[in-house]
């Protein structure tokens, strides 16, 4: 029997420093290094874009963000007003065709079709449309529509709409496989039909998720400009028509305005860039808030 | 009975109290609510059950036991069209639910599972309010009325010995119950839509011995209103409430190499436990194999 406080015993229960240990740290020091080798170039881009970007932003507040874009490229003052309204609707039109059509196919998908034929080869042709190039979408979009309809949002939502659908399609059908069929059956097992136990519990089990997924493809088609380039013409004025008329978008406008020889244009593209990513931020952030409320 | 998808006239209910006078005791005095004859199933070409034959009585508890693999929740799953769900299986004999053939073209499984009702394994409450969860299954069937859902839930809820721990919380979440009150919820929400038959599929594996005690007391007092049917891998459990006991075992196929279940013995509870007929029962029961 030892006595409390053996010193023999205390000094054996001492940390020792063994191959394994040296090898813990050493790990631990690599995780910690990629950690910041990641984070550098994250703010390295945020500095900039605030070191760059607020001072045009928010100059005369609001007036870059309301005010309309300069007829002529070379002139100095605010106005990013149009390319805001123009994201919103484009991004939003194509929210309103992909993310429905998107969630209705991986119900499909997951629920109906399964294993069979041509659910594999949906699946299939959803994961080829994931590697096509945005530039190649947007030249579908301006074959398509734009020769025949000529410019308008709706051609540049068209465009997204390609971009998101597998994007949606993808990461709600992940969702659905999470619900564990233990929750379907119980749903069947008092007497629900399949539609019924899909609309009242498998969906909204799988909710958050695919809000979640649905935005990680909003978050990137906001941004995307190659099918926007063919589809949106060049407005520099507000266009609320989503169906007719040229329109436009930040991205477009920070690849006209950065590609410019003329300071004051470089100035707004940096502002413009700055308003994208508070864009997407505040979305991201209003659609978090929305499932963590419906989570309860 | 409802059964048929198309028949609204219920005046056609078997009349299943009408006793019928006979001297021999092994005779059912009652009908049974189900028959099995010689019922088989298939998941696609492996034979998981077959040759089982039995009666379960009214507002009794029914105990199906044996060893993992010998076909008792297969068989379970088969009284309520569950197995309609695992694709490639194939129900084969006769199953009856008085008398009315469950496999029948004319029958739907949606309407069959209204009236037999099941509780599983793992307690799997949706991911809802206690009283949504509850109120799910008289939604479905077209309860509206605010009044009338309260009613049921409460009534539920009582039934399934729950009403007490958490009636000053019906709107907070199932998920942050324990699993005993998880399980007992999965009750409630079961004969909250009135089914005929409740199935339990080993509600109590995944439950604490205390938890136990309380849905095998439940159980007693649930039998008064429904015919009970449960699998359990617990032979006190089976001796403790049922009535009656099948034991299943599984036989290895020579040919095959497959293992396939079947019933070997089906009789009082008390008979089987004491003084079974077949010496695989008895082997099981004595804990020599299984």
């Amino acid at each position: 029997m030892r006595h409390p406080g053996d010193p023999i015993l205390a000094m054996s229960l001492r940390p020792r420093r063994t191959w394994r240990t040296v090898k813990s740290a050493a790990m631990s020091m690599m995780m910690l290094a990629a950690f910041v080798i990641i984070a550098m170039p994250l703010a390295a881009i945020v500095w900039s874009l605030v070191a760059k970007g607020a001072s045009v932003a928010f100059a005369h507040f609001p007036d870059f963000f309301t005010k309309t874009i300069p007829m002529v490229e070379r002139r100095p003052g605010p106005g990013m007003g149009p390319a805001i309204l123009g994201t919103m609707l484009v991004t939003g039109g194509a929210t309103l065709i992909a993310v429905p059509l998107g969630i209705l196919g991986a119900v499909y998908l997951h629920e109906y079709g399964v294993q069979s034929r041509f659910a594999r080869l949906v699946r299939f042709m959803a994961m080829v449309m994931t590697g096509v190039p945005s530039i190649v979408m947007g030249l579908f979009v301006y074959v398509v529509w734009t020769m025949r309809f000529g410019y308008s949002a709706f051609g540049g939502a068209l465009g997204l709409a390609c971009l998101m659908l597998p994007v949606v399609i993808g990461s709600t059908e992940t969702m659905l496989r999470l619900v564990p069929n233990q929750m379907r059956e119980a749903s069947y097992a008092l007497g629900a039909t399949k539609a019924r136990t899909i609309l009242t519990v498998v969906l909204p089990a799988a909710a958050p998720g695919i809000v979640s997924g649905a935005l990680l493809a909003v978050a990137r088609a906001a941004g995307e400009t190659a099918p926007l380039l063919f589809a949106l013409g060049a407005a520099t004025s507000y266009n609320p028509h989503f169906f007719e008329q040229a329109n436009t978008a930040l991205s477009v406008q920070i690849f006209g305005n950065a590609t410019s020889s003329f300071v004051a244009a470089q100035d707004r593209a940096w502002g413009a860039a700055l308003a994208l990513v508070l864009l997407t931020f505040l979305v991201t952030l209003a659609a978090r808030v929305f499932t963590a409320r419906f989570k309860r | 009975m409802e059964l048929y998808d198309d028949e609204r006239d219920r005046s056609s209910t078997p009349a299943v109290s009408v006793r019928v006078s006979s001297s021999d005791v092994a005779t059912d005095p009652v009908p049974p609510v189900f028959e099995l004859e010689k019922l088989e199933v298939h998941y696609g070409s492996f034979r998981a059950v077959r040759d089982v034959t039995l009666g379960i009585r009214e507002h009794e508890i029914t105990a199906f036991i044996g060893p993992s693999g010998c076909g008792k929740t297969t068989v379970l799953r088969c009284l309520n069209r569950m197995n309609d769900l695992i694709p490639g299986a194939r129900v084969g004999g006769k199953l009856t639910f008085h008398g009315i053939d469950l496999y029948s073209p004319e029958v739907s499984a949606t309407e069959v599972r209204r009236r037999i009702g099941m509780v599983f394994q793992k307690p799997n409450p949706f991911p809802k309010s206690i009283y949504d969860n509850i109120a799910f299954g008289p939604r479905i069937n077209g309860v509206s009325d605010r009044s009338k859902l309260d009613e049921i839930v409460e009534r539920s809820l009582r039934g399934a010995a729950l009403w007490d721990e958490v009636k000053d919380r019906l709107h907070a979440s199932a998920l942050g119950m324990s699993g005993g009150q998880q399980q007992r919820l999965c009750i409630a929400r079961t004969i909250a839509v009135e089914p005929e038959v409740v199935l339990m599929d080993e509600p109590c594996s995944a439950l604490d011995p205390i938890a136990t005690a309380r849905i095998e007391e439940l159980m007693r007092e649930l039998k008064k209103t429904f015919t009970i049917v449960i699998v359990t891998h617990n032979m006190q459990q089976a001796a403790r409430c049922s009535d009656r006991t099948a034991f299943f075992t599984a036989e290895l196929d020579e040919k095959s190499e497959q293992r396939t279940g079947l019933l070997v013995e089906y009789d009082a509870t008390a008979r089987i436990f004491s003084n079974p007929r077949d010496e695989r029962t008895e082997n099981y029961i004595t804990g020599r194999f299984g």
